[in-house]
């Protein structure tokens, strides 16, 4: 009985530390203003976690998208209503399936390749050896990577949602002949700049803090083994994934529920 | 890579988000920055405007003139206040302009419709379209329906 008590109370207390270092972590981290010197640090994140992200995001986007106009558009035109393809497949796109889908990804492309570059520079020890040279690695390593992921995260949204639609245009509209002014026009009137694009882009913004900080982390608290360099890295996936999706429903609950 | 090459790749990626944002507001959304070029406000009163939502079209023979700004309920009269904006200078509409509300297609959103008056004088800024006819509910057509069934 008293192991048992034991064991739980010493779990309970090593979350919670494991979640106060990485507050610390995150609260020094970003923080953090680039001087001069340190722009190029944040560019090639920029570059290394969107840039590089471009390709699966608009592949995805773009699948997303035709099967989206495929499935309304067989189910809606049973009632006669193609002309509200167009204001579906935008409302699902904006509102839900942007952000989480390009959350889901970013995790899975940037996330995991950014946990496992600070784990290898833990492991191999290159974190210490900055700290001894006087350079803080939190400022050098891990601020540039927080800052390029929420940088980037609610651009690639807005690149999904744009490719994505596009997508729903060639399989709607130029392929199985929704017929174009009813799309756009039910497209446009069903959408609100604010309360659809504004809210999903916020969305976006939350997911992209949520994922970039996991991941750094898992990196930089991550055992200093090549095993629990893969753990960390799958951690930060299951993580990040998970936590999008549940942060997802409260703030779709927040944002449009009715209370 | 070397730096260069990095710099130019990120600009064009913040630039692609840039247009993503700008092309979701123009074409996605539909925003209309000429619209509060000159326009006025006429109110109307329905019986039940069921379903019209602010921002709703307002036209004339098929053709947008303006939309919907607001809608409220005078609890006294159980009747439904609609502030419609509509484009243009005061003067392009008669006084005894009528409105109604109808249907795009069987499931579409509702909009309003106006049918053009006889008089000379015009509708100002602030006045009333008092002649109108609400939003046609089914389950009432049914209810209507049946007590005329039962009548024979």
């Amino acid at each position: 009985m008293e192991n048992l008590l034991r064991r739980i109370g010493g779990r309970t207390l090593g979350r919670f530390q494991t979640l106060g270092r990485a507050t610390i972590m995150w609260i020094q981290a970003m923080g953090w203003i680039p001087k001069t010197g340190e722009w190029s640090l944040l560019i090639r994140q920029v570059y290394s976690i969107g840039v590089l992200s471009i390709v699966i995001i608009g592949l995805s986007a773009f699948a997303i998208g035709a099967v989206l106009a495929l499935q309304f558009y067989t189910q809606l035109s049973r009632f006669g209503a193609e002309d509200a393809v167009g204001a579906g497949l935008a409302l699902v796109l904006l509102r839900e399936l942007g952000p989480v889908v390009t959350g889901l990804l970013f995790a899975g492309r940037a996330g995991s390749a950014i946990t496992a570059e600070i784990g290898l520079m833990k492991t191999t020890e290159q974190l210490s050896i900055m700290e001894m040279m006087g350079v803080d690695p939190l400022r050098r390593i891990v601020a540039p990577r927080l800052w390029g992921g929420i940088i980037s995260m609610p651009l690639l949204t807005a690149i999904f949602n744009m490719v994505a639609i596009y997508g729903g245009v060639v399989v709607g509209v130029q392929w199985l002949g929704a017929d174009a002014g009813g799309f756009w026009s039910g497209m446009q009137s069903a959408v609100e700049p604010l309360e659809d694009i504004g809210k999903g882009m916020v969305k976006a913004a939350i997911f992209a803090l949520v994922v970039t900080w996991v991941a750094v982390f898992q990196g930089y608290d991550c055992e200093p083994t090549a095993e629990g360099m893969g753990l960390a890295t799958t951690r930060t996936v299951v993580t990040s994934s998970v936590l999008i999706l549940a942060i997802d429903f409260f703030l779709t609950l927040l944002m449009y529920g009715d209370f | 890579m070397r730096m260069g090459t990095i710099e130019i790749s990120v600009g064009a990626f913040v630039l692609a988000g840039i247009i993503a944002v700008l092309f979701l507001i123009v074409q996605v959304s539909g925003i209309n920055f000429s619209e509060a070029d000159t326009s006025y406000t006429v109110t109307a009163r329905f019986d039940d405007v069921a379903g019209l939502r602010p921002r709703a079209k307002v036209s004339m023979a098929g053709v947008n003139l303006g939309r919907v700004r607001a809608i409220s309920v005078d609890t006294t009269y159980g009747e439904a206040i609609v502030e419609m904006e509509i484009d243009g200078e005061p003067g392009n509409l008669s006084a005894d302009t009528s409105a109604k509300i109808l249907t795009e297609g069987i499931l579409g959103a509702r909009y309003i419709g106006l049918s053009p008056g006889s008089e000379e004088d015009t509708l100002k800024d602030g006045s009333e379209i008092t002649e109108t006819q609400g939003a046609i509910v089914l389950e009432n057509l049914i209810g209507q329906f049946l007590t005329s069934l039962g009548k024979d």
